[in-house]
């Protein structure tokens, strides 16, 4: 059973939300992590892009697959984790820390988020 | 179809060791345990454990057992000696592959066919039928066995102490009746990673006590499908549903040499396979390498870099571990199946330039 941290929210697409001051840092869950397997190359959205809640800003590649990364909230890309670009198996090693993917600037706190409860079940739901 | 989900006798191994499952061919599988790289670079450098139950086994035993073989199969089953095993494959009449497969003799009138799970039935089936007209018996022994393969270049080491077989006489390609850990094993020296190894056929019974007498044989990791695959693929070996389909002969693939044109009796599809044998196919097999990180998928379009016509397709690509760059297999065009040439592939919208090299990407070194 994967980590689910209870002071997070989630998407039904896997990545997790961690909102202060403004500011949305995102990343995917452990689940996700699973499921792709060893993560080799991150394509991220650049610094000042602007991205849509639940459309495709970047994808992440493992050795057996590739999946479109989806942007949980909308809003403007602050920051992007560069280390991830270098060493993207981080993603795979601490999904919710070092491992985050990038940040974006929201207007007040983002609707249709999971909490962990939800997101437990969602993943109960597709096993 | 709509039938239920099998299980392999190594499960509940398999679930205590945190596998991730897949379901492949109608079986759960294991896809990984602690991670596709991890368990990929195991295989190069030290040993790898895998469960292949899912696959096929048939079994063909009686007096002219060979010579239905001969007549089957497209290659010179008869002639492989009593211990050895061969490459080979099953075709239809129209020269279509329909599977490939290993044929192990082990006896002077027996033989094991081991088939890909996505078409253990079939070849079954096509087996029973084409032996019809043969003293022998065919069978479709695919539940008597559990087979557990172990690869990399630590496999004699592990493995010397658990049997009474001297492995430095096993061949490549050989097989020896023996027992490994106690348990009634045969023991090939066979693979499909690349790397030497093993390939052993127990009772389902006795899958768990071989598992583990191995696994506790000194560092050896559990291995899933999801590495199976790039190893596979590095290695330049094909994979049915991938690069051989029924749409393709064995030329067509590049494989004409497991067809024994001249062996003295007639075989389904000689007709067709003799016609091709004398054509150039309009496309060849390659391997494509890409310096960029993303990687080439099967279906992805190969494409031509100056005008962006579409020049070949995918079979199967990856980021290769060992080699740390993207790397693929392609039809293409056969003009433009030169190694050397510089060819371009679609990634996703992105045209992404590769180089067309000579196959296998990784070769052991001996």
């Amino acid at each position: 059973m994967s980590t689910i941290p209870d002071h997070l929210r989630y998407s039904a697409e896997h990545e997790w939300v961690a909102v202060s001051d403004g500011i949305a840092r995102i990343g995917i869950t452990e689940y996700a992590a699973e499921q792709l397997g060893d993560i080799v190359y991150a394509e991220l959205p650049g610094e000042g892009d602007s991205v849509t809640a639940g459309e495709p800003c970047g994808e992440l590649e493992s050795t057996k697959s590739v999946s479109d990364l989806f942007s949980p909230v909308s809003g403007e890309v602050v920051a992007v984790n560069e280390a991830v670009k270098d060493s993207p198996e981080t993603v795979n090693s601490d999904p919710y820390g070092e491992g985050w993917l990038f940040t974006v600037r929201v207007d007040g706190d983002p609707d249709d988020l999971l909490d962990s409860d939800a997101y437990a079940a969602l993943i109960k739901e597709g096993e | 179809m709509g039938t239920a989900i099998r299980r392999t006798p190594l499960h509940d191994v398999h679930e205590r060791l945190g596998a991730k499952f897949t379901d492949f061919a109608g079986w759960q599988m294991p896809l990984r345990y602690t991670g596709d790289v991890a368990e990929h670079t195991a295989v190069r450098t030290g040993a790898g454990l895998f469960d292949l139950t899912h696959m096929g086994e048939i079994l063909l035993s009686g007096p002219q057992a060979g010579q239905a073989l001969d007549y089957a199969l497209v290659g010179n089953a008869s002639a492989i000696g009593v211990g050895r095993a061969r490459y080979t494959m099953i075709c239809d009449d129209n020269g279509g592959i329909l599977d490939d497969l290993i044929v192990y003799r082990t006896g002077d009138q027996d033989y094991l066919v081991v088939a890909n799970a996505s078409n253990a039935a079939l070849v079954a089936g096509e087996l029973i039928d084409r032996a019809e007209d043969f003293d022998t018996e065919v069978r479709d022994a695919s539940t008597e066995y559990a087979l557990i393969a172990l690869q990399g270049p630590r496999s004699v080491a592990l493995l010397a102490p658990l049997t009474p077989t001297d492995l430095s006489t096993v061949k490549y390609y050989a097989s020896y009746p023996t027992t490994v850990a106690g348990r009634p094993a045969l023991l090939a020296r066979t693979g499909y990673t690349g790397e030497d190894g093993f390939e052993l056929f127990v009772a389902p019974d006795d899958a768990e006590a071989v598992w583990a007498a191995v696994a506790g044989a000194g560092e050896v990791l559990p291995c899933g499908l999801s590495c199976r695959d790039t190893l596979r693929l590095e290695a330049g070996m094909p994979l049915y549903g991938n690069e051989l389909t029924t749409e393709l002969t064995p030329y067509a693939a590049g494989l004409g040499r497991v067809v024994k044109l001249d062996k003295p009796s007639d075989f389904v599809g000689r007709a067709a396979l003799q016609k091709a044998s004398a054509e150039t196919p309009a496309r060849k097999l390659v391997g494509l390498v890409t310096e960029s990180r993303r990687a080439p998928r099967h279906g992805y379009p190969v494409v031509d870099p100056a005008d962006g016509a579409r020049i070949g397709e995918i079979t199967s690509g990856a980021p290769s571990p060992t080699l740390g760059h993207a790397i693929a297999m392609a039809y293409v065009d056969a003009d433009r199946a030169v190694p050397g040439s510089a060819l371009a592939v679609d990634i996703r919208g992105t045209i992404t330039p590769v180089d067309v090299v000579e196959l296998p990407f990784y070769r052991r070194s001996s």
